[in-house]
Formats: C-alpha cells, sequence, structure tokens
C-alpha cells in the first residue's frame, strides 16, 4: 500500500505600487490596490473556485478516501477577505469535511527563518492563530516559505510545537536516499520530515501541457501505472506544488482538470494507493533515517538553495536593511506598521530582484512585475525608506509620551 | 542676419544639454535681429516656434539619386551594426534595392522610389550612423530649396556635421560647427574612430569652430589639430524662467545632495556614490539623490546595494518638465562629478534655484563660476569634504546659494549670443 501526500500551496503577495523617490514623506499608501485585486479576481476565477469545487465533490464522491492538505500564507487570507470572501468561504467548507488538513507557515510568506528567530517564531504564531480563526484548527505541519528547510529551521519549528515538517526531497541532500519515506530532523528526532518528490510533482506542475514531453499527455492511468508496481521503492509519494498550477499555470484547456478529477477514482481502484493529510502520513510511518541538512534548501530552481532571493548584492542589502527594522517594529506594537512590515516580508519582492537569469530565467520572468530586477530593488527601496522615516517617527513619538508619563509619574511621587 | 541651423534635439524633446543649450542660443540671437532656421530630425510640431522656425527634416523630399558622392567626397554609410535590418521599411528597402542595382550599373525605372520621405527616428539610435549619413542628404535638398533665405550654416555636434557640410557645398554658404561635446568627452580614451572623423571633418570644413569652453577648445586645438585662430570660446548660459517650483514641499526632513544627470562615464556617477558613503559614515541626516539614466546605472545601482546604503541613496529614473524643477527645489547641495565636460549647463539650473552646487574641475563651467565649490572628480575625499561642508555649516551653504544666484544671473544669453553673431559676422563673404 503507496500513500499519495498532497499538499497545495497558496499565496498572492501584495504588490507595490511605482513609488517615486518624490512619494517619500509625503505618500504612505504603498500598495497597488488595482492590481492585487485584479489577480486575486482572476486567479480565483481560474484557479481557487473551480478547484475547490472539484476537491470538495471528490471527497465527497470518494467517501472521504481522498484527502489533501493546504498550506494559506497569511497575506493570501487577508487578499480573500478583501477581495474575494466566497474563496475563504469555499476553503471552510473544504475544512468541515474533515479530509483537509492546513499546514503552518509564516503568516507573510517571509524569509524571516534566515535571519530573524524571533520575527520567524512570531509569525508562525500568528499564521497558527490566523488558522484557528478561520478553519477551526490548530496546525501540527509546518512548511515554511518555499519550503526552505535546514536542521537548525526544522529544530525551531519542532520548538513551537510541530510533528511534521515539509522539504525538498533535493538530490544534494538525499543523494542515493528515496524521497519515498519519512525522515526525521537531525537536530530533534522527533520532527518527522516530509521530502516533495520533484519529479512526480513536476510531472503535475511543470511538464502537464509540455507537448515536447516524451510522456505527454500525461492521463491518471498513465500516472497511477508509475506509482503501483511493487518495484517502486517506498511508501509514500509527496506530491507538493503551488495551488495555482490548476487553471493558472496549467490552464483548463490542457485538461489539468479532468486529470485531477479522475485520478482519485483511478488511483483507489487499484487498491494499491490511498490518500492522506500531512499530518496522516507522517504519523502512519516510521522515519527510516535522519536527515542531515546544515545549509538551508528549498524547491526553487536547479540549485535547490536560496539564490533565488538571496543571490545577489541588491538583493542582500534589502533583505538585510528590512531585517535590520525587527525590533524597532516589534517595539512600536502597531497594526498599522505590523501590515506594512508584513507585507514587505513575502520573498516575492526579492524574487523580483535575482538576476539570474540563464536556465531559470523564464519562471522568474514569469512572476515578475519589474522590467529588471533594478527596477523592482530601486521601488522596494523607495517603500522601504518611506517606511523607515515613518517608523522612526512613531517611535520617537512613543518614546516622548513615555517620556511625559514618566515625568509625570515622578511628579506624581513627589507631591 | 539669416542662419541655416543643423541641430539633432529641440525642447521639449530633448536627451540631454544639447537642446537645453539650442533654445537658449536661439533665443538670444533673436534678440539680436538673427533669424534662425533650425533643421532637427523628427520634428513633432510642439516645439516653442516664437523665436525659430522648425523644419521637419522627415517632411523634406530628397532626391537620393544625386548620389552621396557629389556631396560629400568620400563619404560612405557605416553600420554600428546590424540592427538596422529587422526595423527596416517598404520604402527604405525599396531604397536599398535601387542602390544595390544601382551599384551593378543598371538604370531605375520606377520614379517613385527616387523621391522618398526620410522618416528619421531622431533619437540616438542603433542605426545613428546611416541616419546621419540620410540627414546630410536631406540638408543638401534643404539648402538647395532654402536657397537665398540664409548667409550662415550652423551645425551643432558631429551629428549634424555632415550635413552643414553638404549644406555648404550646395549653398556656398560659411558653415560654422559648434562643439558642445567632443569624442574624447564621451568615450574617454576609447573613441569611436568613426565618430572623431565625423567630428574632425567638420572642424575642418568648418570656417569657424565655437567651442563651448577653453577646455574644449585645448581638445579641438590638440587633439583634432585644428587651426587654434579658427577656434573661439563661447560659454554657454542660463535661460531664466518663471519659477513656479520655489515653494514645492518637500517630503523629507533631511538634507538632500542630488546628481542629475546621464548616468554615464563621462558624467562620474561612481565617484558620487563613493564620496556618499564616506558622508554617510559621519551624518545620518542625509539622502543623495541620482536622479537620470543612462548605461552606467545598474552597475550603479549595484555598488550602492553593495556600499549598503540603498536605504539613503535614492534613483529617481529620467526625469521629465516640471519634475527637474522640483528635484532643484528639494535639494540641499547640487554635485556634478564629470570626469570629462565640455560645459555643463546643470550646475548653473541648480545655482538659479538657490542650491549651492559642487563641480568637477574637468568642467568648462567651471571656467565661468567663482561661486561653486571645485574639486578634481577622481578626488573622492574633497567630494565628501565639501559636502559635509556645505550640510554642516548652514552659514557657508547659504553664502554659496546667495552670491552663485548672482553669479549665474549675470551669465545670460543675450551675451553668448553677441559673441556667436560676432563669429557669424567674421565669416561671412
Amino acid at each position: 500500500m503507496k500513500t499519495i501526500c498532497f499538499y497545495f500551496q497558496i499565496h498572492q503577495p501584495l504588490r507595490l505600487k511605482t513609488y517615486r523617490f518624490f512619494n517619500m514623506g509625503k505618500d504612505h499608501n504603498y500598495l497597488d490596490d488595482v492590481a492585487n485585486s485584479t489577480i486575486m479576481r482572476k486567479v480565483a476565477n481560474r484557479c481557487y473556485l473551480p478547484m475547490n469545487a472539484l476537491i470538495l465533490k471528490l471527497i465527497k464522491q470518494n467517501k472521504g478516501a481522498f484527502r489533501v492538505s493546504f498550506s494559506m500564507s497569511g497575506l493570501a487570507v487577508e487578499q480573500f477577505r478583501e477581495y474575494a470572501p466566497e474563496v475563504l468561504e469555499s476553503f471552510r467548507e473544504l475544512a468541515a469535511t474533515g479530509c483537509v488538513e492546513f499546514l503552518g507557515e509564516t503568516y507573510a510568506h517571509s524569509l524571516a527563518s534566515l535571519i530573524d528567530k524571533d520575527e520567524f517564531v512570531a509569525q508562525i504564531k500568528r499564521h497558527s492563530e490566523m488558522i484557528k480563526k478561520e478553519f477551526g484548527m490548530k496546525p501540527t505541519t509546518f512548511r515554511n516559505t518555499e519550503l526552505i528547510y535546514s536542521d537548525t529551521i526544522g529544530e525551531i519549528v519542532a520548538a513551537q510545537g510541530f510533528k511534521t515538517m515539509l522539504a525538498e526531497g533535493a538530490k544534494h541532500v538525499l543523494g542515493w536516499k528515496s524521497p519515498n519515506f519519512v525522515y526525521a530532523n537531525a537536530l530533534n528526532q522527533k520532527l518527522r520530515l516530509l521530502l516533495r518528490n520533484y519529479k512526480m510533482s513536476d510531472d503535475i506542475a511543470f511538464r502537464f501541457s509540455d507537448k515536447g514531453w516524451s510522456e505527454w499527455p500525461l492521463t491518471a492511468e498513465k500516472f497511477v501505472s508509475w506509482i503501483t508496481p511493487d518495484d517502486v521503492p517506498g511508501e509514500i509519494i509527496n506530491l507538493f506544488m503551488d495551488y495555482e498550477t490548476f487553471g493558472e499555470h496549467q490552464d483548463a484547456s490542457t485538461g489539468i482538470f479532468e486529470f485531477m478529477e479522475h485520478l482519485p477514482a483511478v488511483a483507489l481502484a487499484t487498491k494499491k494507493i490511498k490518500f492522506a493529510t500531512c499530518s496522516e502520513t507522517a504519523a502512519a510511518h516510521q522515519p527510516v533515517a535522519v536527515l542531515s541538512c546544515p545549509h538551508p534548501m528549498s524547491w526553487a530552481d536547479e540549485e535547490r538553495d536560496v539564490t533565488a532571493w538571496l543571490g545577489n548584492e541588491l538583493q542582500n542589502e534589502a533583505f538585510n536593511k528590512l531585517y535590520s527594522l525587527g525590533p524597532l517594529v516589534r517595539e512600536v506594537k502597531s497594526k498599522d506598521f505590523d501590515y506594512v512590515w508584513n507585507f514587505m516580508q513575502s520573498s516575492d519582492h526579492f524574487y523580483y530582484m535575482a538576476t539570474k537569469w540563464l536556465s531559470d530565467g523564464d519562471v522568474h520572468k514569469y512572476f515578475n512585475p519589474y522590467e529588471s530586477s533594478y527596477d523592482s530593488f530601486i521601488n522596494y527601496m523607495n517603500v522601504l525608506s518611506d517606511f523607515i522615516i515613518e517608523l522612526n517617527k512613531k517611535h520617537e513619538q512613543q518614546s516622548r509620551k513615555r517620556g511625559v508619563k514618566s515625568v509625570k509619574k515622578v511628579a506624581e511621587c513627589l507631591a | 542676419m539669416r542662419i541655416l541651423m543643423f541641430g539633432w534635439e529641440f525642447p521639449p524633446h530633448i536627451a540631454g544639454g544639447l537642446g537645453t543649450a539650442c533654445y537658449g542660443l536661439t533665443k538670444g540671437l533673436a534678440k539680436h535681429n538673427v533669424e534662425v532656421i533650425f533643421v532637427m530630425p523628427h520634428a513633432t510640431g510642439n516645439e516653442d516656434q516664437r523665436f525659430v522656425k522648425v523644419v521637419n527634416a522627415s517632411d523634406i523630399e530628397a532626391v537620393y539619386g544625386n548620389t552621396d558622392k557629389e556631396l560629400i567626397p568620400g563619404m560612405t554609410f557605416i553600420h554600428i551594426d546590424s540592427n538596422m535590418v529587422p526595423y527596416i521599411s517598404p520604402e527604405e528597402f525599396e531604397t536599398e534595392r535601387a542602390r544595390s542595382s544601382q551599384s551593378e550599373g543598371r538604370e531605375i525605372t520606377h520614379g517613385d522610389v527616387w523621391r522618398e520621405r526620410y522618416n528619421f527616428s531622431g533619437r540616438y539610435g542603433a542605426n545613428l550612423m546611416e541616419e546621419v549619413a540620410r540627414y546630410a542628404v536631406v540638408a543638401a535638398e534643404v539648402a538647395r530649396q532654402m536657397e537665398g533665405q540664409f548667409d550662415v550654416i550652423h551645425a551643432h555636434d558631429w551629428l549634424t556635421y555632415y550635413a552643414g557640410m553638404a549644406a555648404k557645398q550646395v549653398s556656398g554658404k560659411p558653415l560654422v560647427v559648434h562643439i558642445h561635446a567632443t569624442e574624447f568627452d564621451r568615450s574617454g580614451e576609447n573613441v569611436n574612430q568613426a565618430v572623431y572623423n565625423i567630428e574632425k571633418a567638420g572642424m575642418d570644413a568648418a570656417d569657424k569652430v565655437i567651442a563651448v569652453s577653453n577646455l574644449t577648445r585645448n581638445i579641438v586645438i590638440n587633439r583634432y589639430g585644428i587651426d587654434p585662430s579658427k577656434v573661439v570660446t563661447v560659454h554657454n548660459a542660463v535661460t531664466f524662467g518663471t519659477d513656479s517650483w520655489k515653494d514645492f514641499e518637500r517630503g523629507v526632513n533631511d538634507k538632500i545632495v542630488t546628481f542629475l544627470g546621464r548616468i554615464t562615464y563621462q558624467k562620474g556617477p561612481d565617484y558620487f556614490v563613493e564620496a556618499a558613503a564616506k558622508v554617510l559614515k559621519r551624518l545620518p541626516n542625509v539622502r543623495f539623490v541620482m536622479a537620470g539614466s543612462g548605461d552606467m546605472m545598474n552597475h550603479v545601482v549595484r555598488r550602492v546595494a553593495k556600499l549598503g546604503i540603498a536605504d539613503r541613496f535614492h534613483f529617481t529614473g529620467f526625469l521629465k518638465g516640471d519634475d527637474v524643477q522640483k528635484m532643484f527645489a528639494m535639494s540641499d547641495v547640487y554635485i556634478m562629478p564629470s570626469v570629462s565636460e565640455p560645459f555643463g549647463i546643470s550646475p548653473l539650473e541648480a545655482m538659479k534655484s538657490n542650491v549651492p552646487v559642487i563641480i568637477s574641475k574637468q568642467s568648462g563651467v567651471a571656467e565661468v563660476l567663482d561661486y561653486a565649490v571645485k574639486v578634481d572628480y577622481w578626488d573622492v575625499d574633497a567630494m565628501a569634504d565639501a559636502i559635509y561642508a556645505l550640510i554642516q555649516y548652514p552659514a557657508l551653504g547659504k553664502m554659496f546659494a546667495r552670491k552663485g544666484l548672482e553669479e549665474v544671473t549675470s551669465l545670460k544669453w543675450d551675451n553668448a549670443a553677441e559673441k556667436v553673431k560676432e563669429v557669424y559676422e567674421s565669416v561671412r563673404k
């Protein structure tokens, strides 16, 4: 018996508007509301709504035998609330079936795990509270932004009460080992690891519509036939991908929805495959080995490292300048400032600043609203510079107030 | 007196100081009763025509059949690269075909292909050499049609020298070429030989050469071997408009140090960045702005990121219209660290807006200014010192701003135009 573990990533960044030097000090609305709402409405109609409806149908049809997991960034949820509340409603319906798990992640889809432990932990908590509020369940499995994982990141996550964490089945980390087993974190062996089977995940997410691919067209029967034979090693197949694969990256005309519609029935009919959520999958299998991963890895690009976001001086500068603000933002404790602080952290901004245009350039370009990485850097820094000015002003105000208060207190004491 | 003037740009469509200078000069000439017929590629019709007659070169039909040889001996088409081919228009294709069959010694029978409208892009582009050459063909036609309507031909910068030479050949009128920049200013020692050749041919063919500074005059004499008696310096001036942006409200409280210009080797942008980094180590309340665009922009952005000062060093991209005045109005210090600047009008515009300026000693404008801090472009420490002083010692900054405004007010295009008129009179036959 083999287990297919589906996990879908849902994230939409809050895109910045063109913010010029002349706006600094005067204009504190940083977002491109039109782009954000338009993109959200478009993806909702092409992907989130039809795919949620399909999954709900499949769960009902298979009487609970079809199960999936979702991870949803706080920024995506904020935009659902604002621009597409019916999407959030349809996710709640899915949650109510009991066949769907919602994973923990960073609220802002941030890279905080790479630099600021306090911020990382704060965002995990914030996200878990949001999931609890929206869907009534507390996440027990964690997936970090872009599947970024290292031994120490895993250790931090375990300390937050998570039992399972997702990671990339990266060749340079796995070596000869197969991703089709459960592994354990090297520093805290209680934390179980589910590794993405990138070959089979990308067969659906990237290659599905590629007519030059030798396996095109991919059918549910063909896909299942790659899993069922007894000589296929392993116990689990982790299929992790962006939810936007369905209807957005792979257009509806490619037949991606029909493929998903048939897959559960075809797989279950073999009686050799079952579906499970991430927590169920991890709980049902003993870890076969400890996985050592001293350096952060991710699911991005050929390198499976973090150079897509922190690979050049522009990205490093923006990243360091942003995170130098962490202590001040946490001290100021203002909802308005937290809001900006969060959307400024989403990994997408750093992705737009990438200058590696070789093998993965196409993917980078596809997601990039800017003409060049330099444009995106300049725009981001303009916004950040204004945010820094405002943050310092607010902090000074607060200190002055506190100063006045303490003077008053002293005066009262003296009186 | 009537002048046939060949330029490449004119406000509002300008990429640099050449357009601004042409505008100021023609305005000044008008006051001295000099009529100017200004020929430029791709005029769009909304230029300020109060002072000049703008003739759109694209509207002149040239007889292409008179081969280039008759106009300028030894002229050939040089393509900088082959980019021209993908954008070739059907008309141009016909012309190309006509030319190639002509070289085979055959006669072309279709009448229409001989009379073509040459549509110039009017911008500095990949097929620049081609345009320069075709511009010359049109210039000859202009000169022929305008026969008897002008006394002197005046050509600005190398792009129009072939045009000036062609017009001279056709009309027999004297030619004045005006040097706003030489190839050595633009490219350092890595000169483009083709450009240099055109420049030298223009200067050789000219009856008088006007240089915008003594610095440039020396380059003309030493590097191009032009007879010193033929080369006259006429410094540029500055136009005073209504200064409606003086009260422009600035958003940030910090002091602002501004660089405004093309981000190219010639303008020394990297020295500005290094000086900024030095100042930022000492002063927390200052921001640096680089306004403009250019081929070194990405390099500069990377350097700023590497130095870790990107939250205090901002880029605005290319500024147009009011934004330039807004930028001056927001500035506390203006800096022009040019490696080589034949003149440099922008510091004058900054001074006009009451901004103290730092200029490199390697600029022509340094010859006419007393109330400007002058440093060597490579002396990053001196530059940082000057920025620090103008910001930290307000009395100094105020003094430079006040005296600078007086000084710049005395630099009038009227005076420059008078000198140019003297040049015209000296060559008029």
